[in-house]
């Protein structure tokens, strides 16, 4: 953290507890890191390590049971849920594993969802451009249910970048794809994430993918690994 | 107000993608036919209601109304030509109109008709209409009837072949036929009326000699004039009245006219009511899988940056923005039916209906509304909650606020609806709380059958022999709770369907044969004590065999125990009316073959007493040694109950509520009355009769059975539209409730094929689910409309409904082919998509 202008993420404390019959099961402990703007990070770890749920806290999809995060110079706890949601649809964008269509919803409908909701006029205008980019053009109509995985996770990926969000969190966005079209998908990743200089914060268990960002954090049982 | 429009158009545009997508159609479809089912209803009601008002001078053909069931007093008549006002008269009875030559029987023609004797300058309000030939132009009439001519209705010139200028025979009297009657001012009365109108004028009468002791004979005295007069007129009679007396005025225009009408409103409107709240809960599970296929969209959106109130608001415009459209839809679809109603019942309202108000449509659209957001809004507000980390783990449910206190919501909304559409506290109380504990019932029942059928130690030795028994019947059990809900509401569908197809006709069956076939099918009435040996002989003649003749006595009571009876001592109508109107009493040595003492002893000889039938005792609160007092023309008696008796209403024989003994009685006026059988082509015979006797009137049973059949028939018709509005429901709810679990079904399908599953032990595990199901829904279904027919037939129709064998046999084989083919159905679906394509479409 050269310069608190730049960073436009960081955590302190965050810790996570969770009941587990009688007992607590602790997640996360004690995370401390900053992401500044533009940068590309990867949060790595095996399986249970936290990284999905830590993904989940720095996006204020879910609340620590200690400790702050601030996103884009907001404190986002000190937030309620609404507003929390407010600030996602204004500053964040999301690419998940399981892509998270809405079934019922043309791939240019997916993309229209965000601006919609954001009250956009020009929401068609956006979304087919957007599609174009990520060379989907020409299956404006076409509903989940008959494109390919990869096809699927890059119509996520315009709905992400439809919003030009400052930051976009990615939970292994790969990992419902073969090694093919997940290369294609993680192309498209940072491409798009230099075009629209955007920041990156993504989870993946995958060593070669997390080489390709600028910064690796390492998490092993809850906590930050040395 | 901008964000408002701008979530107005979000709603707008999710309402387009869910209805293309298919998620919307049945909450749509249940919507459409409970608006439709109620305005139906409603728009007809409107019209009739609208009838009376636009008719209400014509109705009474006057101003004011004077009606008795005797004579009036000279006095009564006189007053009125003393104020001032314009007087008319009618007499009013049933009697029998003879056509064909006077030697030849055979050749002749007789019908019951309603005779109405009317003065010549009747109606004072309103025209009489009549034509030179049925079907031809009609024109309004100067006046009524001239002397020696009557005015007959179409169907009177149809049964008696008698044509404008033919003659007919009424009583003593002969009569040409100068016009067909095609419009009668009280045409009020008309309605639900059995007997063909005849006109006649009121100086004949005594010609026909069809006046006599015993007859039955409504006397009319009719003012008009200026209104102060009138209303003067009316303060006065009223203090004049006596038994059997009434005024009728504008307002309280034929009140039994307006009392079968709307006993025919509400048995439709109560059939609209149990099509409206099937509907509803077609709209509740509808929208329960609308919900939970919409958990993950929405969950998407929290992360998209939309807030809890903005889903609230863009769910609520979308439902509302449907709400509409299907409210419109079904108000159309109602204005349609209730053509088809008004022209069934048409005939019997002989009015020209006039075209509805908007109220309906309006209630209609206020009902579909609140039925809606009743039904659909407390899961809805379920949706708002998803927490936005379900993106992520999938497994972060809703904090469910309990499935029972959403359908409590949506109870109470209805309960409140129905009370305001029916505008009935106790029947809309009645209606929802059978239905609540109805589905309470089927619910709880088919839980712990459920359990009970895939208990641990079942499964293991059944299982043992088969891979899809054991997954069918643990399936069972680990759904016990959703499939309990998913039996309760199949059963509900079921039970609605059966009842109206297979409880309906043996409920009409049961009518139908209520009265044994050699019972007999003739009254005879007004046959006077100098006839007796004459009407014997000629039925001996006639091989008719011996007449039953029992005397008849008309008897006004008039005190129990001491204490004046009056009609203001009851609540009930029955008991009102019984007592307002004349006793037919007799007198006898022995008790009627056909009657059963229940209670007492018949009176000795020597004695005086009165046995009475103990369902009238009952309705008046007379009790064994009561005193009772009677007058009879003006004379008084009085005796003690000492017996009660139970009668055979439907046996067809002749029957009395109050009998005495002869040296009580013998010594009134009194006529005889009989019933026989005439087996077909014995009806010579009766013109024969009704020739010698011209006062004697013969009421053809069989006949009046049938009219009155097409009657009911007329009624089940027009309640049968509405009916298939309930039919409808049912049907929905059905479909409802069978695909409410068809997500989760093909998701552990799916997986069982992952795992190497074979097809048939895919199918054959739901096979075994559904068939468990699909019996337990058909027998709930069948034993609620065993019962539901029970209840009817004993409280309502008071009749005894054997069980039905075809009923028990279709209920539960309907359940298990209805599941059969959904389990056939939806394991096609499963099968045809790959595994990995299920899987991925549902995570």
């Amino acid at each position: 953290m050269k310069n608190s202008e730049q960073t436009i993420l960081s955590a302190r404390g965050i810790g996570k507890t969770v009941k587990s019959g009688s007992s607590d099961l602790v997640i996360l402990r004690e995370i401390d890191f900053g992401v500044i703007a533009g940068e590309a990070v990867a949060i790595v770890g095996a399986s249970g390590s936290g990284k999905s749920t830590l993904l989940a806290i720095l996006a204020g999809l879910d609340t620590p049971s200690a400790g702050t995060v601030e996103l884009d110079g907001t404190d986002i706890f000190a937030l309620d849920e609404d507003a929390r949601a407010e600030l996602r649809g204004r500053a964040v964008g999301f690419v998940f594993q399981s892509f998270q269509l809405l079934p019922s919803l043309t791939a240019l409908e997916n993309v229209m969802l965000p601006l919609e909701l954001a009250g956009r006029t020009d929401a068609d205008e956006i979304a087919r451009e957007v599609l174009s980019r990520v060379e989907l053009g020409e299956r404006l109509a076409h509903y989940p249910k008959h494109l390919s995985g990869g096809e699927q996770q890059r119509v996520a990926l315009a709905r992400a970048f439809s919003v030009r969000p400052k930051l976009l969190f990615a939970d292994e966005p790969t990992g419902s794809l073969d090694a093919e079209s997940g290369a294609g998908v993680i192309d498209l990743i940072f491409e798009l994430n230099r075009g629209f200089g955007t920041t990156l914060v993504m989870v993946t268990h995958d060593e070669h993918l997390a080489q390709r960002c600028g910064r690796v954090i390492r998490l092993a049982a809850g906590r930050i690994a040395p | 107000m901008k964000r408002r429009l701008r979530m107005l158009a979000q709603g707008t545009r999710m309402l387009g993608r869910d209805w293309r997508a298919g998620e919307l159609r049945v909450l749509a479809a249940a919507l459409v036919v409970a608006v439709a089912s109620i305005t139906s209803v409603s728009f007809f009601a409107d019209r009739v209601s609208r009838a009376l008002v636009r008719d209400a001078h014509q109705l009474l053909g006057a101003d004011l109304v004077l009606a008795s069931d005797h004579a009036w007093q000279q006095g009564v008549a006189e007053e009125i030509a003393r104020r001032g006002l314009e007087r008319a008269q009618a007499t009013t009875f049933i009697s029998m109109a003879i056509t064909g030559e006077p030697g030849g029987p055979a050749s002749q023609r007789s019908q019951l008709a309603g005779v109405k004797a009317v003065s010549e300058n009747y109606p004072l309000r309103g025209r009489l209409r009549i034509a030179p030939a049925p079907n031809a132009p009609d024109a309004a009439a100067a006046s009524g009837p001239e002397r020696g001519t009557v005015w007959i209705e179409e169907r009177l010139v149809t049964a008696l072949g008698a044509p404008v200028g033919a003659r007919l025979k009424l009583g003593n009297a002969s009569f040409e036929v100068a016009a067909v009657l095609t419009l009668e001012p009280e045409r009020g009365a008309n309605f639900f009326n059995i007997a063909p109108r005849l006109f006649m004028n009121l100086a004949d009468v005594p010609a026909t000699g069809l006046v006599q002791t015993g007859s039955r004979v409504w006397y009319y005295l009719y003012a008009a004039g200026p209104r102060e007069a009138v209303a003067a007129l009316e303060s006065w009679a009223r203090g004049e009245l006596g038994r059997g007396q009434s005024v009728e005025n504008l307002e309280s225009g034929r009140p039994e006219v307006r009392v079968a009408i709307e006993r025919a409103q509400r048995f439709l409107g109560l059939t609209a009511l149990l099509a409206a709240i099937l509907a509803g809960v077609a709209i509740a599970l509808g929208t329960r899988r609308f919900v939970e296929r919409h958990l993950d969209g929405c969950a998407v959106m929290r992360c998209l940056g939309a807030t809890q109130g903005k889903l609230l608001w863009v769910f609520g415009f979308e439902f509302f923005i449907l709400g509409i459209f299907s409210c419109t839809a079904g108000v159309l679809v109602g204005y349609g039916a209730q053509f088809v109603i008004s022209g069934i019942l048409g005939e019997l309202l002989r009015a020209d209906l006039p075209a509805p108000s908007l109220l309906p449509a309006l209630q209609g659209f206020l009902v579909g509304l609140v039925l809606l957001l009743g039904f659909a809004l407390p899961p809805l507000v379920q949706l708002k909650n998803v927490p936005a980390v379900r993106v992520i783990r999938r497994e972060s449910g809703v904090t469910k606020s309990g499935t029972l206190a959403v359908y409590a919501a949506g109870l109470g909304a209805l309960a409140a609806l129905l009370i305001w559409q029916a505008g009935d506290f106790r029947m809309g109380a009645y209606v929802v709380a059978g239905f609540a504990v109805a589905v309470g019932c089927f619910a709880l029942v088919a839980w712990i059958l459920l359990r009970m059928i895939a208990s641990g130690g079942l499964v293991r030795r059944l299982g043992a022999r088969s891979t899809s028994l054991r997954y069918g019947l643990a399936n069972l059990r680990r759904h016990s709770r959703g499939n309990a809900v998913q039996v309760a509401s199949l059963a509900l569908g079921l039970t609605a369907v059966l009842l109206l197809t297979f409880t309906r006709n043996d409920l009409v069956d049961a009518w139908r044969r209520s009265a044994p076939p050699d019972a007999p099918n003739r009254f005879l009435l007004g046959v006077q004590p100098d006839q007796l040996d004459a009407v014997k002989q000629f039925f001996a003649r006639s091989g008719l065999g011996a007449p039953d003749l029992s005397p008849m006595v008309r008897g006004r009571v008039v005190k129990l125990n001491g204490k004046a009876v009056s009609a203001a001592d009851f609540a009930e109508e029955r008991a009102r009316r019984l007592v307002e109107r004349e006793f037919n009493l007799s007198f006898a040595e022995r008790l009627p073959t056909h009657n059963a003492l229940v209670q007492g002893e018949w009176f000795a000889p020597g004695e005086d007493g009165l046995s009475v039938e103990e369902g009238i005792a009952k309705t008046l609160g007379w009790r064994i040694g009561d005193e009772l007092s009677f007058t009879v023309g003006g004379e008084a008696f009085s005796a003690r109950v000492t017996s009660l008796r139970r009668l055979r209403w439907d046996s067809m024989k002749v029957n009395f509520f109050v009998i005495g003994p002869p040296r009580l009685l013998e010594r009134f006026p009194s006529s005889y009355i009989s019933a026989f059988r005439v087996e077909p082509g014995g009806e010579p015979l009766i013109n024969d009769l009704t020739a010698r006797f011209p006062n004697l009137t013969v009421v053809d049973v069989g006949a009046a059975l049938r009219q009155a059949q097409s009657v009911i028939d007329q009624v089940i018709s027009a309640v049968e539209i509405v009916f298939l509005f309930a039919l409808g429901a049912g049907l929905l709810v059905l479909y409802s409730a069978l695909v409410a679990t068809e997500d989760e079904r093909r998701r552990e399908a799916a997986v069982m094929r992952v795992y190497g599953a074979s097809r048939a032990q895919v199918t054959g595990s739901q096979r075994v689910e559904f068939l468990a199901m699909g019996l337990l829904a058909g027998l709930l279904a069948t034993a609620g409309a065993a019962a539901i027919g029970q209840l009817l037939a004993q409280r309502v129709f008071e009749l005894d409904l054997p069980p039905s064998p075809a009923l028990w046999i279709a209920g539960p084989l309907a359940g298990v082919l209805l599941l059969s083919l959904n389990a056939w159905l939806s394991a096609r679906k499963v099968l045809s998509a790959s595994p990995a394509l299920t899987l991925r479409d549902s995570v």
